[in-house]
């Protein structure tokens, strides 16, 4: 019963998103207010129905209903709770359903919260998220239906994949999805704007806090993929240019382009064109990311059932969104006025440089992940674009970047005195060479390249470490009145100073664990013993341990250094009997200064196993955890801002208050 | 000009989704490895028999001249799949007449001795690649691999993997067939 609710409730959803696709923009363009208003109406009405469509798969997830076939496929009774409730989204149609209650929850959020946007704009901007909700509902209801019944019912389910049942995976897809589908609204907003064919100010602070949220989101969601990886994967990387990081990877980059070149539309009416433009790029490149991974395209670790009749639907959708908005955007925005006029150096051209170098790199991105197809369709060569491409033309536009990035904020709008930004960061530039030596001289040897990557961390964060001093005038005035100038500045401020100080720490999370990973791979029999940065390891056997759903062969690894114990490490090898696959637990010894990472496997070959060898592999991944914590400063950042008064949504103008009001009468 | 700019993304766009159009042909499959071999000639060897039993060794001399294309097939026993697929190219052998050679990889050959009396025999003739040498020159991806070569010595077709289950063996069928490895061209 409760799954046919569900069913129910999907159709009475995309009913409402039909009659919200047409409504509301006729209303607008014939200046009917009750038309428009519709639209609020709708959106809320969406958000309950496929909310109730969602608690109904869940609720089938939860009591193991096996008369669903969704459920028969992604669940298992024996199943931790946990898991089964996030086995909700572990199915393609499970994901695709959550794709489109954020859809609708960004939609009903605009409709509840956006009072400061004018009636017109607010129900164009609706009707266009509707378009999005249909064509992703009628997908949905038409091709992937997760209510689908079978008959006869089986005992029992085929089980979650074992690799995705992990804490931070079953909290992967819904974060990584809200930024993913958070761009969506941004890009009904574009659309919106490019119909009326106005863009103003007023159009980018009403943006704004849409872009962020779904940034925010994005960030913590592909951090927490790289994350997994990192932890459960048992390869001991945390990313591996594979196309479906990619393509997570590239709303990102494009998003914090938009980001800032969002700032420059707000803050001086310029770069309208260019805004626009980056809002409808971000959500296409979320579009062909959900493309990618549903339809097969690529070959990656990553993927769902592959049906190239879903991929057909999906390609269709895109077309019309991605195709129907660059041809309006080809139609109406040369139509647009440029805005205001700056110097070469000044805060705008600051972010017109950062803002070429991120949409560079996501092209980078995109190239050398679509490459392989491209390539096969013209000479039917078959290759794979891996690492090496990535890093040899993504890491220098990166550096690049981070010169501008230290740079920016240092610059005032319109025209900055040059001499005067020499005088602020001499002092830094100075700074950050001595600790590039410094770092040269302790390790002595690494690639230079690396070397080259700690100048611009160590640049980026004493710049930006700097330009926060200067603001609150630390040092130079008491601290009682810096704790004051640091209280009143916009939160927005501090959020970009953590937010890049972010970026800094990432980036020497990054080299650390990539120029000085030492690495052993070794055939160990019980007794032997392992020598790596510093550490003695000792593998003293494995044994078989049961686990609730699964049975695993355990090392015991004591680490020893200088003699002294310090811990005993226990990776695992899982067997999952009912999905029939195996996983690899990792233990690690993490540190901020690094993380000793202990895997191991069963030999490859059977004529080892007779001596009682396991395969072990051994990693020491130096400051791995900075970039966690970097992550981690970037999405406070993010929030942060999201926090500022200004930008707060439906937030009303704070009224001066009387003084006296604090007086009690007498 | 203007105009023109504003029209490069919509111009990009429709590129790459007539790309993506032409990638999701369903007989396309992204994972496949296609094999450097094909329509190549075989690569030369010449492989003792294994130790212990009474088939030949094997040579690429013994693929050439032969009057019908012949099957290759790189086995070893301490590959579970290879087990699996030994049944199936058993009754290719005896039910269809197909000529089947074996190269016994990177196998101790005491093992492979019980292995093939465990099992029965349907080799004509048996290489041992112990180094794993001839392996590479096949471009081995791993083991099972199963490929048929014509009289000329050239490789017509590579399996990869198992030829176990409805699909594989379909597959494989087709691919003997039009070959013409099967004497009187039967097939189930």
């Amino acid at each position: 019963m409760v799954p046919e609710i569900g069913h129910f409730a999907l159709a009475l959803a995309l009913a409402l998103a039909l009659v919200q696709s047409v409504l509301p923009i006729a209303g607008a363009s014939r200046g009917n207010a009750v038309w428009m208003k519709s639209a609020q109406a709708t959106a809320i009405g969406q958000v309950l129905f496929v909310a109730i469509a969602f608690a109904a798969l869940m609720q089938a997830f939860i009591v193991s209903d096996f008369t669903v076939r969704n459920v028969v496929e992604n669940s298992h009774s024996l199943k931790p709770m946990l898991y089964k409730v996030a086995g909700t989204w572990g199915s393609h149609e499970g994901s695709l359903l959550l794709w489109i209650l954020i859809l609708a929850v960004f939609g009903a959020g605009v409709a509840w919260f956006g009072s400061n946007i004018p009636a017109e704009t607010k129900a164009r901007t609706l009707s266009v998220q509707a378009w999005i909700s249909v064509g992703f509902l009628s997908f949905l209801l038409l091709t992937s239906n997760p209510f689908e019944r079978v008959f006869p019912p089986p005992l029992d389910g085929n089980d979650l994949n074992p690799l995705l049942q992990d804490m931070g995976l079953a909290m992967h897809p819904p974060l990584l999805y809200f930024g993913y589908v958070g761009f969506s609204i941004v890009f009904s907003f574009a659309v919106a704007a490019l119909l009326e064919g106005r863009v103003d100010p007023a159009w980018a602070r009403w943006v704004r806090p849409w872009t962020l949220a779904a940034w925010v989101s994005l960030t913590a969601g592909i951090a927490l993929g790289s994350w997994w990886a990192y932890y459960e994967l048992g390869w001991g990387g945390w990313w591996f240019w594979d196309p479906v990081e990619n393509v997570s990877f590239m709303p990102w980059l494009l998003g914090t382009a938009l980001l800032h070149s969002a700032i420059v539309t707000e803050k001086r009416d310029a770069f309208k064109s260019w805004t626009i433009l980056l809002a409808i790029l971000t959500f296409s490149l979320s579009l062909l990311g959900t493309f990618i991974v549903r339809s097969g395209l690529l070959t990656s670790v990553h993927a769902f059932a592959v049906d190239p009749e879903r991929g057909l639907y999906i390609l269709g959708l895109l077309a019309v969104s991605i195709g129907g908005s660059l041809a309006l955007y080809a139609w109406r925005a040369p139509e647009m006025e440029p805005g205001g006029l700056f110097r070469p150096i000044s805060r705008e051209a600051g972010l017109l440089v950062n803002n070429l170098i991120l949409a560079a790199a996501t092209g980078t991105v995109l190239f050398g992940t679509l490459y392989p197809l491209i390539l096969e369709a013209v000479t039917g060569d078959k290759i794979s674009v891996g690492p090496p491409f990535f890093n040899a033309a993504f890491i220098p536009m990166m550096l690049a970047l981070v010169v501008f990035m230290g740079l920016g904020p240092f610059l005032s709008w319109k025209r900055a005195d040059i001499a005067g930004l020499l005088d602020r960061i001499r002092f830094v530039a100075v700074l950050a060479v001595i600790a590039t030596l410094a770092a040269w001289y302790l390790l002595n040897g690494g690639p230079i390249m690396a070397y080259l990557a700690i100048l611009g961390a160590a640049w980026l964060l004493l710049a930006t470490l700097r330009e926060w001093a200067l603001r609150i005038r630390l040092f130079e005035v008491s601290f009682a009145e810096s704790a004051r100038r640091a209280r009143n500045l916009p939160r927005a401020s501090h959020g970009m100073t953590l937010a890049h100080a972010g970026v800094a720490i990432l980036m020497m999370g990054m080299i650390g664990s990539s120029a000085w990973k030492s690495e052993e791979i070794v055939f160990a029999a019980p007794g032997t013993e392992v020598a790596i940065a510093g550490f003695d390891i000792t593998f003293e056997g494995a044994a078989q341990v049961q686990g609730p759903n699964y049975i695993a062969d355990r090392g015991t690894l004591v680490v020893r250094r200088d003699d002294e114990l310090v811990t005993t490490l226990f990776p695992e090898r899982r067997y999952y009997p009912v999905a029939e696959s195996q996983t690899t637990e990792s233990a690690i010894r993490s540190t901020l200064a690094g993380d000793l990472y202990t895997s191991i496997a069963t030999p490859a070959s059977d004529q080892v196993n007779n001596a009682g060898a396991w395969t072990l592999r051994i990693l020491y991944e130096p400051l791995v955890n900075l970039i966690w914590i970097g992550s981690i400063l970037l999405v406070i950042g993010g929030c942060l801002s999201l926090s500022d008064r200004r930008l707060r949504v439906g937030a009303p103008r704070r009224a001066k208050q009387p003084a006296s009001d604090a007086v009690p009468a007498e | 000009m203007k105009r023109l700019i504003a029209g490069l993304p919509f111009i990009a766009a429709v590129i790459f989704g007539g790309f993506f159009l032409w990638g999701l042909n369903p007989d396309r499959d992204p994972n496949e490895i296609p094999s450097v071999l094909i329509s190549q000639p075989a690569p030369a060897f010449d492989l003792d028999p294994v130790p212990g039993l009474e088939t030949p060794g094997l040579a690429r001399s013994d693929l050439v001249g032969n009057e019908r294309p012949v099957v290759v097939n790189v086995f070893a026993s301490w590959c579970v799949p290879c087990r699996a697929e030994h049944a199936v190219l058993t009754r290719f052998v005896e039910r269809d007449g197909m000529r089947l050679f074996g190269i016994n990889y990177k196998d101790k050959p005491e093992d492979a001795v019980k292995w093939l009396n465990d099992l029965g025999n349907p080799y004509e003739r048996i290489g041992s690649d112990l180094s794993g040498r001839t392996g590479i020159e096949w471009g081995l991806s791993g083991v099972p691999e199963t490929f048929i070569v014509d009289g000329d010595g050239t490789v017509l077709f590579r399996y990869v993997g198992p030829v176990v289950g409805p699909d594989a063996v379909e597959r494989f069928t087709t691919a003997l067939t039009q070959a013409g490895a099967l004497p009187n061209g039967a097939g189930s």
